[in-house]
């Protein structure tokens, strides 16, 4: 299956979930936020959100700006 | 206007209360140890960040520090075009920070960076009623400061002059229009250059002053950022004092003979 991460095509498992992205792209645990398909995913659901092909996955966080 | 005065006559936004009317933003300071003192001398208790995609195995630097400063995180939705895309970055905002305050940021083009006032406006609306606490930075334009009001926002930004200009406060006239009408406090937001703007602003009768490049890219970015407290606090005293009358013609300080 593949999925855009951040704007970067990834290879993933079938059933990968969310949180397996967040694992392999080394987010910290506070601070982040994640979108899928143009809405956010909660924190509660990163575990049981799993990524489907063709998915488009942003995962933001804070920086200077502003 | 001294520490204790500034005490006595808080900043209050939504309820909340801040020691201090200078509000910073983040963007432009070449490492956080630079900005990590500039902020220590502006005396902010507010500051903006901006929501990213996050690079591999990338930190939460900025976040750090502003946490060890015990000064508030204000997420804003810079880059964003249109409505759909704020609305979607305060959300995740929301999701990374833990806060619901958000600088409401929707541009119209990279050349002048300008407020889409449609976009703005649709994008207030709809943040107001997910509960968000909605600071826009907007245009001078003293209708759709009002219509902004009028949705629910907790404040009102306008610019002095487009981002990151420097040009200082263009339409002093419209600030004081905006101002002469609001409920909530008038932040003016972008294109202060140097302490006599950030004053004036203060001096127009704006509750705070926002801004970053003028501190940030300054040579000499913690000692502008005291100026900039500096002006900012002066400013505040000069608006409560109450300045004499404009005269055409002199008029005598020292009695007659």
């Amino acid at each position: 299956m593949r999925a855009v991460v951040n704007g970067v095509e990834w290879e993933l498992a079938d059933g990968a979930t969310v949180a397996d992205v967040l694992r392999r792209l080394g987010a910290p645990d506070v601070g982040v936020a994640v979108a899928c398909r143009g809405e956010v995913v909660p924190r509660a659901s990163w575990a049981a959100t799993e990524v489907r092909d063709g998915d488009e996955i942003d995962v933001l966080t804070a920086v200077q700006g502003g | 206007m001294t520490e204790a005065q500034t005490r006595t006559d808080p900043l209050v936004i939504a309820g909340r209360e801040f020691g201090s009317r200078l509000v910073m933003g983040t963007g432009g300071a070449t490492n956080l140890a630079v900005l990590e003192r500039a902020l220590v001398e502006s005396g902010t208790e507010l500051t903006t960040v901006a929501m990213r995609r996050m690079d591999a195995g990338g930190g939460t630097g900025v976040l750090d520090l502003l946490r060890r400063l015990n000064i508030e995180t204000l997420p804003n939705t810079a880059g964003c075009r249109n409505a759909a895309e704020a609305v979607l970055t305060a959300r995740l905002a929301r999701e990374a920070l833990a806060t619901d305050w958000v600088k409401l940021e929707v541009v119209a083009d990279d050349r002048t960076l300008l407020p889409d006032p449609v976009e703005l406006l649709d994008a207030a609306e709809q943040l107001v009623d997910d509960g968000f606490t909605v600071l826009p930075y907007t245009s001078d334009d003293p209708v759709v400061a009002r219509r902004l009001e009028d949705l629910g926002c907790a404040a009102v930004m306008p610019l002095g002059s487009p981002i990151g200009t420097g040009l200082g406060v263009r339409n002093p006239h419209n600030i004081e229009l905006i101002v002469a009408r609001a409920g909530v406090p008038v932040i003016l937001d972008a294109g202060i250059g140097t302490a006599s703007d950030a004053c004036l602003a203060m001096e127009l009768g704006c509750a705070a002053v926002l801004l970053a490049t003028s501190v940030t890219r300054a040579a000499d970015p913690a000692l502008m950022a005291a100026a900039m407290r500096d002006g900012v606090r002066a400013g505040r005293a000069a608006r409560l004092a109450g300045r004499v009358p404009q005269r055409f013609w002199a008029q005598a300080s020292s009695p007659p003979r």
